[in-house]
């Protein structure tokens, strides 16, 4: 029968298709390969793939001092200035990579990126620092993105009432400039669960849930409106069914977009608020609070370059590449364009 | 009504009696549906003409109970299938009828498939779902109704996307949705007015020979009459959200007593006209359904009127047997040649 099929579809003039297609579905298939022949997604996803990469060999990359405690930047003394690249480890140093030697015959450990202001290794934040961007990035973006969907559709979805009280609550939320109302949830939160990484989580969570929604809500009630949702309606298919299989398909293309982007956003927004004291504890590998570690040394840049550039420029890369395969998916996702094949 | 009733002596496969669909909108109380009745057997075609706007799409939507509602609302009457008031039934019964007794398609099948979902899934859906099938045994129906419909390949063509199909095609599958079920009845709205003549002709006969082939009552709507004149036993012609005219075929044409329909006819080309010969026209415009004029809906239109036509509505009143006309003065309308 396979075999069969496969004569029919040379009949028909057609390339039968691959493995990969058969198993992923047409439309999945053609999203996976216009990803994979955009010049801006493969730079994108090659740079995400790096990240991803750094991420879970952080321990073999930069062995924690802390064992049991591996997100806290190891300090190499007390000192207010920072050092630059290549200079030393002296105290407390951690084990030093199995790699170290073979790469540069030293026996020693050396900041590789100097320290921050505190004698903070900035290499090991950076590296370790990866993980806690995508784990932010990731976790928030889930987390608004169920919100959001949730609240959207079935606000747009059951209209009248429930839409009109579910749009006013997002206008509230709206209504509060996001960075500020954010700071201020997040030191409410501070001391009722600990400083740590929940308390700005939790905030940007609050904040951030009312732009999916309203973006959802916007496409599916154009949705909703299609011949093909009547149709449905005609065959008897259930409400719940029209608004998960027939409506939500069609509408979550403009959300998937908002959601890859929003994880380097994201990221950026979490770096602010541990730049300003409030994310992160102390000494948590995180970029924000390594760039928080520059503030005191700002007007002397140009000698202490190293404590801004290096996690500055992480910081930009892993949003840009975000922003990269956010594009990428937009072009390939675009309901308008599919059928071109 | 005292003739329409002396008709309904039997039961029949669809009564509709007396349905009144109108909108509340922000504007005013839209009067789309105003007291249509009329009634159809088994293996009958009805065809519904009028001009757009004139509440033939509403009055299908309001049989199948899929208006929205607010800002519509079926005001009054019944629809009663095999003798099943339709508009008492629950929304969760009601969903049991769609599809299964009463099957719809829709003017524009470029828009009426959902692009992400394959064409088999659609068709294979309703099958699932009032049939309680499984995948296995949908999926072997649904290639048997793509075959019925005339698509080539049909097993192959199952896990194809709408894009993928041409617009004939696709009318096609959605035949084969709409009789998936085996429906009683199937509601055409317009179903070959976005496709070109050709593929016009191949749908129409595809859906006579189905309607042969499974008997089932088909609901034709349009406002092109010569699909009627080829398809149809029975015309139904509406204005203004009211049934004006009703009966066999040939009688309507041949022998048209609303002013109404007799302008309809006769402003359809004729081949023998000699070349420069101008259009017939009906002057003015349809009325605005926001606040229809007391009266009858047609008179501010219409050649024939009197001033009784403007005070008094006129309602159906048997010229012929089974031939029923609402024009209080019926008798002096003649065909324009």
């Amino acid at each position: 029968m396979a075999k069969n099929n496969t004569q029919q579809e040379e009949l028909l003039g057609r390339k039968p298709p691959g493995w990969l297609e058969r198993q992923l579905g047409t439309e999945a298939y053609r999203a996976l390969r216009g990803m994979a022949t955009n010049p801006i997604s493969v730079i994108g996803t090659l740079l995400l793939a790096i990240f991803l990469f750094v991420a879970i060999a952080a321990p073999v990359l930069a062995p924690p001092a802390h064992t049991n405690d591996p997100y806290q930047i190891p300090r190499d003394g007390y000192g207010q200035v920072p050092k630059p690249p290549g200079t030393e480890w002296r105290t407390r140093q951690p084990p030093l990579p199995f790699w170290w030697k073979a790469v540069t015959g030293k026996d020693n450990w050396i900041h590789i990126m100097g320290t921050a202001s505190g004698q903070w290794d900035i290499y090991y934040g950076v590296v370790w620092g990866t993980r806690t961007a995508l784990r932010v990035g990731l976790v928030i973006t889930i987390i608004t993105a169920i919100v959001g969907i949730i609240v959207g559709s079935v606000s747009a979805y059951y209209g009248g009432t429930v839409d009109i009280v579910l749009m006013r609550i997002v206008e509230v939320f709206i209504a509060f400039p996001f960075l500020p109302a954010a700071m201020t949830l997040s030191a409410v939160l501070t001391p009722i669960i600990g400083r740590g990484l929940f308390p700005p989580m939790i905030a940007i969570i609050v904040f951030g849930w009312t732009g999916v929604a309203r973006l959802l809500r916007s496409d599916v009630l154009s949705v909703r409106e299609r011949e093909y949702v009547l149709a449905a309606k005609v065959i008897g298919v259930s409400d719940a069914r029209i608004m998960f299989r027939h409506i939500l398909p069609n509408a979550i293309f403009p959300t998937l977009v908002w959601a890859s982007m929003r994880i380097g956003s994201l990221v950026i927004t979490f770096a602010a608020l541990s730049f300003l004291g409030i994310g992160a504890e102390v000494g948590y590998a995180d970029w924000g609070q390594l760039l928080s570690f520059a503030r005191d040394w700002m007007t002397q840049l140009g000698e202490y370059w190293y404590i801004v550039t290096f996690p500055g420029t992480i910081l930009v890369l892993f949003v840009l590449a975000w922003n990269l395969v956010g594009d990428a998916l937009r072009d390939v996702l675009d309901p308008r364009l599919q059928g071109s094949r | 009504m005292s003739a329409y009733e002396a008709q309904s002596s039997s039961e029949h496969l669809l009564e509709v009696k007396n349905l009144t669909t109108r909108f509340y909108t922000e504007d005013g109380v839209v009067y789309a549906v105003n007291g249509i009745s009329y009634t159809m057997d088994e293996g009958d075609t009805l065809g519904v003409v009028g001009e757009s706007g004139c509440g033939k799409s509403v009055h299908a939507l309001s049989m199948m109970r899929l208006i929205p509602i607010p800002p519509g609302k079926i005001e009054a009457g019944e629809v009663l299938l095999r003798g099943r008031d339709l508009l008492k039934l629950s929304e969760e019964e009601m969903r049991h009828v769609r599809g299964a007794q009463l099957a719809m398609i829709f003017q524009d099948p470029m828009t009426s498939l959902n692009p992400v979902l394959t064409v088999g899934f659609q068709i294979m859906e309703a099958l699932k779902l009032h049939q309680g099938m499984s995948d296995h045994e949908a999926r072997a129906r649904a290639t048997e109704l793509l075959e019925m419909v005339g698509i080539p390949e049909a097993s192959l063509r199952l896990d194809d996307y709408p894009h993928q199909f041409s617009g004939g095609m696709r009318q096609r599958a959605m035949i084969a949705m709409g009789l998936s079920c085996n429906p009683m009845i199937l509601i055409a709205d317009e179903p070959t007015t976005a496709l070109d003549v050709t593929i016009q002709a191949q749908i129409m006969d595809l859906v006579k020979r189905l309607r042969d082939k499974l008997g089932m009552a088909i609901i034709w709507i349009t406002h092109d009459l010569g699909v009627v004149a080829g398809l149809a036993q029975r015309v139904n012609v509406m204005y203004a959200g009211s049934l004006i005219e009703t009966g066999p075929v040939k009688e309507i044409y041949g022998n048209p007593h609303h002013p109404y329909t007799a302008g309809l006819l006769g402003s359809l080309p004729r081949p023998d006209d000699p070349p420069g010969t101008k259009l017939f026209s009906i002057k003015g415009e349809p009325p605005d359904l926001l606040g229809l004029p007391k009266g009858c809906p047609f008179a501010p239109r219409c050649t024939y009127a009197v001033e009784r036509c403007f005070h008094e509505a006129p309602t159906l009143e048997p010229t012929e047997p089974g031939h029923l006309v609402a024009c209080w003065e019926k008798e002096r309308v003649e065909k324009i040649q």
